[in-house]
């Protein structure tokens, strides 16, 4: 971050609920901007990976030519948020995906795509979420993913019980990268993406 | 609880923001008609956001004419095994029994569509019934704010379908942002007469003033051929296309389904639209809309 203290924070803008997110994070007191080209990416302190379908933005990543410096900035430290489609590119391994499909990867898990079904099991829940005040997140689980397991550095933020046995996570961090399954930036309530936005300032202020 | 969205440890389905939102989560993304696995395929290759499933695309069915109906559930069920992003089929216009046999299936989305033919001519079906969302087609607002008011999670404008010409599209999309335009200037006691013309509940109608936009995703179909096209209605003011007959009726299907694909994502950049739309092959052939018979406009079918 430059002079100024509050974080310039892209969406990525291929594809996906982007408009949301740009909302939420203007609400959560960041600059927030759409990003498309490489070029843009130079310019902002730390991205959201939106809600969408992963084999188009994985595919339109690739052929603008993001994915490369996007890995680079993801493994430079750069703060990266993703919901649901945006959870799946920042697995390192990704199940029922396309065969060629391509992450961007950075968080030690392996996400299974589509795993609550289809959208006739899309569903809205409240969620446990640590490290946020002011009880459950309202959670919105749209043909989403969970994360089938995680590696040791990653820390479990969120997960749904199923009955009394399955239990899946549905959020988790890694370093500066923060990932959920569910969808935020369609309820209104904006602590997540603040959250995410102390991640950011946390990062750039050397903290 | 500190926030204003009711909170539940019960997992609710078939909800308005899960049906809605699934439409958020398509935005900026192409929708193709597919006739069969094949096609189902090359569409997800191209980077289709979701497919379309139907037996003839709008090109074949103006051909052969007769009664068009809901597709044979075989063929709907081997897309849906072909491809992991999200697939949508055609219910007839108030064809409640088509749905519910399209719900069954599970289909991602449910499309009550002026392409087959009507059913009822009084009735559109009572889309809050489903589990399943709905997306339906407009020529203008009022149409839009009647279909969200029987639970359409997502408006598309309507075009001419399997004309390949994309006037149509045009001038419903511009009659819809037009008039939500109008509605933004009005005072609070000009509502209530603008929700009279329109034809729409009241609610509905002050909401659209208020956000100045609908309150569901609105994408353009019907008629749109070329990137460019693509990106028209991009410019005009539309989430995402539909792309019918356009793609599956043209020279190189691939080729023309990864170059829409490109130019609805960068459609206010005109070098990547040039670039997109090189070499792509012969396009379909086209109609001449100002030549269609009146009872050949499917645009006319609904209400």
């Amino acid at each position: 971050m430059s002079s100024s203290s509050t974080p310039v924070i892209g969406v990525l803008a291929l594809q996906g609920d982007v408009r949301e997110h740009l909302v939420a994070l203007a609400e959560a007191d960041a600059l927030a901007r759409p990003v498309r080209r490489p070029e843009e990416l130079a310019e902002i302190d730390a991205l959201v990976i939106p809600g969408g379908e992963s084999t188009t933005m994985s595919k339109l990543a690739l052929l603008f030519g993001v994915m490369e410096p996007l890995r680079a900035r993801v493994a430079a430290g750069m703060p990266v948020y993703g919901t649901c489609a945006g959870m799946i590119m920042l697995a390192d391994k990704i199940l029922d995906g396309r065969d060629d499909q391509e992450t961007v990867g950075g968080i030690d898990m392996v996400v299974r795509r589509n795993a609550f079904g289809r959208q006739n099991e899309s569903f809205e829940q409240g969620v446990a979420f640590t490290g946020l005040e002011g009880g459950d997140v309202h959670g919105v689980f749209i043909r989403a993913p969970w994360v089938e397991s995680v590696g040791a550095g990653v820390e479990i933020l969120a997960s749904l019980h199923e009955g009394t046995e399955a239990e899946h996570i549905v959020a988790v961090r890694q370093g500066n990268l923060l990932a959920t399954s569910f969808h935020p930036e369609l309820t209104g309530d904006h602590r997540v993406h603040a959250f995410f936005v102390e991640m950011v300032r946390a990062v750039s202020h050397g903290g | 609880m500190s926030t204003n969205t009711p909170s539940s440890s019960q997992p609710a389905v078939g909800t308005a923001r899960v049906k809605r939102g699934m439409a958020e989560q398509l935005k900026g993304g192409v929708i193709m008609d597919v006739v069969n696995a094949e096609q189902a395929k090359i569409a997800e290759d191209a980077g289709a956001v979701a497919v379309m499933a139907l037996e003839r695309v709008p090109a074949d069915i103006r051909k052969d004419g007769g009664v068009a109906r809901m597709s044979d559930p075989n063929m709907i069920e081997e897309i849906i095994d072909a491809v992991s992003i999200p697939v949508m089929a055609k219910s007839r216009i108030g064809h409640f029994v088509e749905a519910q046999v399209l719900q069954a299936l599970g289909v991602d989305y449910i499309d009550e569509s002026e392409v087959l033919t009507p059913a009822d001519e009084v009735n559109h079906s009572d889309k809050w019934a489903f589990t399943t969302p709905f997306v339906c087609g407009a020529t203008n607002l009022g149409e839009a704010l009647r279909r969200i008011a029987e639970g359409a999670a997502m408006i598309r404008s309507k075009g001419e379908a399997g004309t390949g010409n994309v006037v149509e599209a045009v001038r419903h999309l511009r009659q819809i942002k037009g008039e939500i335009a109008k509605l933004r200037g009005y005072d609070n006691n000009e509502l209530y007469a603008a929700a009279k013309e329109l034809r729409a509940p009241y609610e509905l109608v002050a909401e659209v003033a208020e956000l100045g936009k609908l309150p569901v995703v609105l994408f353009s179909a019907g008629g749109v051929a070329t990137p460019a096209d693509a990106a028209l209605m991009r410019q005009l003011g539309a989430e995402g296309v539909f792309v019918g007959s356009g793609i599956f009726k043209s020279g190189d299907p691939a080729k023309r389904a990864a170059a829409i694909v490109k130019a609805t994502t960068f459609y206010d950049d005109p070098k990547i639209i040039a670039d997109a739309s090189r070499n792509l092959g012969e396009a379909m052939v086209g109609i001449n809309c100002d030549t269609l018979p009146e009872t050949e406009r499917y645009a006319n079918r609904g209400w």
